[in-house]
């Protein structure tokens, strides 16, 4: 078929399968603005701010517009402007605009549109929503004042989370988006994925800051405050301070975090060594036993909701294995009660995951009758905290991670992408670690950004099938496909957030290129590393010899009720 | 409170095959039951359907037929459209509301009996203003009418019971 073109604002651009008018417009740099539509979702037309005008005058919503061969719209005329504003004077109406204090304050589409298109007076009275706000969730506070009924959290939870723990009840003018029978939405089945909050444009849903209690931990001399940071949150910081995206700013996060007046500083890459150790040891042992597969992978604590949800059966085959935040948790506790018994700790953790703070508080994460992780901070917690000192961030020199547990392996770094947790156990499992044979696996069919990947890879004698699923909703497919007996894996790691931590809902929202830079940023930082595989970490003995001892399978694994089951 | 058979229920969604998109069929079985639709048996139906608790609770808050909220033995359906109200269903209304204590903000008797709900046709015009009990409908009311027509609704109850 020939090549088909439409014009827009009389400029000729080419149509390229694009879904609708609104991405060839943004494909050819016009941003035309829209609250309700994503990319990924499906499209709901509801904002009508993304309106267009065609050629006689007729005006339609862009996002539901099909492009066609020939066809001429307008997306800057005097009526378009009109409209938009009125649409927006509108939806300021209902809405609780107290913006300095809001959560989302400069982070907010509907407060940004208001600027741009020079919203200075709403001409109506505020009737804003009065129902409660929900902050029963440990990770997400839901705030009904603030909602412009997008729907954009309810298609994000049912269609990319397969989730669905809210959605819009009502009709008309009395419609919210609301929870089943609006019950406290830590009484529902929600996973605290947090993705509603990064993809909702407003202050509607934003996630729990904790900014504060960090502070209070920190600058209180009863405390020696220790900080892990979780892998992907180098790359997700450099971009709120100008660097480029998806950069690897490791260094500088232990700088200002050291500056701020943290006393410890470690990086999380060294416990998901561990628990690449835990986890392929397990799995072999599967294997060996003949045991129940696929085994599934557990760091993810969006994905153990969801498994006590909807497939508490699978639960066995869950590997007990704990996360790389439980498994840092564990051991700051355990080395500290050696070294400095007198010392009273305070173990944070930096996450790019909202999820994590609800697994901070989970029973299971308390061991010896102590929580393991006293607070869990977003990566977005830190990037605030970093404004907050009023730190030049972009300038600080590098750091390393304090002693004794300073070294990571590239294995543990790459956790915090869909894939990287396969690729560890991979490289482990080989147990080659060789320029060919890391660049053997890395081409295996483990990378990618895609949904879902399933590839096969031998381990000496052994092939093994492999799935790698990022959004719950993929897994779910997986899930089905095996328990339908169309699909067999022996092993499946599953990320809750669509593309892996990177793209966890605690990092500062972006698009998808932004998420690629990440992926890229990752892997740079796994090369930069002198050791590639977990059993070339240099501390693991120290650490399996000192500081565990007896204890690595009670500090190191983690039993949900479910385990016992099956 | 009601409580809820379960073996019921099941029996419902049984003869649905569990089928989600047979949902509002389901629900209006279920209201057919206990003439609302409880929480707990909402909170199952969409466990079996496979459904969330947000989706089944959106569907039932859509739809104006169906009622969250416990209704009373009687349902009094009197119509406000065109037809009845131009032949004075405001005065039966009136009547209705004055007689049983009810209004629009409190329609359910705390005995359980009655609940009065305004509508906007019931597709009976030549016969306005009419109301429903149920499901008999009563034409050509007068307010006269409809008290009488509520005290021989009390007189039944109290014989039943």
């Amino acid at each position: 078929m020939a090549e088909q073109f439409m014009t827009i604002d009389g400029i000729k651009v080419p149509i390229r399968g694009e879904r609708n008018v609104l991405e060839v417009a943004r494909n050819n740099g016009i941003d035309i603005p829209s609250l309700c539509y994503d990319p990924d979702l499906s499209i709901y037309g509801g904002c009508r701010l993304c309106i267009v005008e065609n050629e006689r005058g007729g005006i339609d919503a862009s996002c539901s517009m099909i492009p066609r061969d020939e066809m001429v719209i307008y997306t800057n005329t005097p009526k378009l402007r009109k409209h938009r504003k009125m649409i927006l004077e509108l939806l300021l109406a209902a809405h609780n605009c107290d913006c300095p204090t809001c959560e989302k304050d400069g982070d907010c589409k509907l407060q940004a549109y208001a600027r741009r298109y020079g919203v200075k007076r709403v001409r109506f009275d505020n009737d804003h929503s009065k129902l409660r706000i929900d902050r029963s969730s440990k990770a997400i506070v839901r705030d009904p004042g603030k909602c412009v009924l997008c729907g954009e959290c309810v298609r994000m939870c049912q269609e990319i989370q397969n989730v669905a723990a809210i959605d819009f009840a009502n009709r008309g003018s009395k419609a919210v988006v609301t929870t089943g029978f609006h019950k406290p939405l830590a009484e529902t089945n929600c996973v605290n994925c947090g993705q509603c909050a990064a993809i909702c444009p407003t202050g509607a849903i934003s996630i729990k800051n904790e900014a504060d209690e960090g502070w209070k931990a920190i600058q209180d001399p009863e405390f020696k405050t220790v900080v892990q940071i979780a892998p992907a949150v180098r790359a997700g910081v450099g971009e709120r301070f100008g660097l480029p995206a998806g950069a690897n700013v490791i260094g500088k996060i232990v700088t200002a975090l050291k500056r701020m007046g943290v006393d410890e500083v470690y990086d999380t890459s060294l416990s998901a060594d561990i628990t690449i150790m835990e986890e392929s040891a397990e799995f072999l042992e599967k294997l060996k036993t003949g045991a129940k597969l696929p085994m599934f992978t557990s760091c993810c604590p969006g994905w153990i909701k969801h498994v006590e949800n909807a497939h508490p059966e699978l639960m066995p085959q869950v590997s007990t294995t704990g996360s790389p935040m439980e498994i840092f948790g564990a051991l700051i506790r355990q080395y500290f009660k050696k070294n400095e018994p007198e010392r009273k700790i305070y173990s944070i953790a930096v996450m790019p995951c909202t999820a994590k703070k609800y697994e901070a508080s989970r029973p299971e994460l308390v061991k010896d009758g102590e929580r393991l992780i006293d607070l869990v901070l977003t990566t977005q917690e830190l990037c605030r905290m970093i404004e907050e000192a009023g730190m030049d961030f972009a300038a600080l020199p590098d750091s390393e991670p304090d002693a004794p547990f300073a070294p990571y392996t590239g294995g543990g770094v790459i956790f915090g992408v869909t894939g990287g947790v396969t690729e560890a156990v991979i490289r482990k499992v080989v147990g080659d670690t060789s320029e060919a044979s890391l660049k053997t696996i890395a081409d295996c069919g483990v990378r990618g950004l895609e949904g879902i990947k399933s590839f096969e890879v031998t381990a000496g004698e052994t092939s093994l099938r492999i799935a790698v699923v990022s959004g719950l909703k993929n897994a779910d497919r997986v899930i089905a496909a095996v328990q339908a007996g169309e699909a067999s894996y022996d092993f499946i790691e599953v990320m809750a957030c669509p593309n892996g931590c990177i793209g966890g809902a605690g990092q500062p929202s972006c698009a998808k290129p932004v998420k690629v830079a990440r992926f890229r940023g990752l892997f740079e930082a796994d090369e930069a590393c002198e050791l590639r595989s977990c059993e070339q970490n240099p501390a693991l003995d120290y650490i399996y010899r000192e500081v565990i001892g007896e204890r690595a399978h009670d500090l190191f694994h983690v039993h949900y009720p479910d385990h016992k089951n099956g | 409170m009601i409580t809820v058979d379960y073996a019921k229920v099941d029996e419902i969604l049984d003869s649905y095959r569990y089928d989600p998109s047979k949902v509002i069929a389901i629900m209006q079985d279920i209201q057919k039951i206990y003439r609302y639709l409880p929480q707990e048996a909402l909170a199952y139906t969409a466990k079996k359907l496979k459904i969330s608790e947000a989706r089944i609770f959106g569907v039932a808050t859509f739809y104006e037929n169906f009622s969250l909220e416990s209704k009373g033995k009687y349902v009094i359906k009197v119509c406000a459209g065109t037809a009845c109200h131009v032949r004075k269903s405001a005065k039966v209304l009136e009547a209705i509301f004055q007689e049983t204590g009810l209004s629009r903000e409190n329609p359910t008797s705390e005995d359980g009996l009655f609940t009065i709900e305004i509508v906007s046709c019931l597709g009976a015009c030549g016969l306005a203003p009419t109301m429903m009990v149920n499901d008999t409908t009563h034409s050509s009311m007068t307010p006269e009418k409809a008290v009488a027509l509520i005290r021989a609704l009390r007189e039944e109850a109290e014989h039943e019971a």
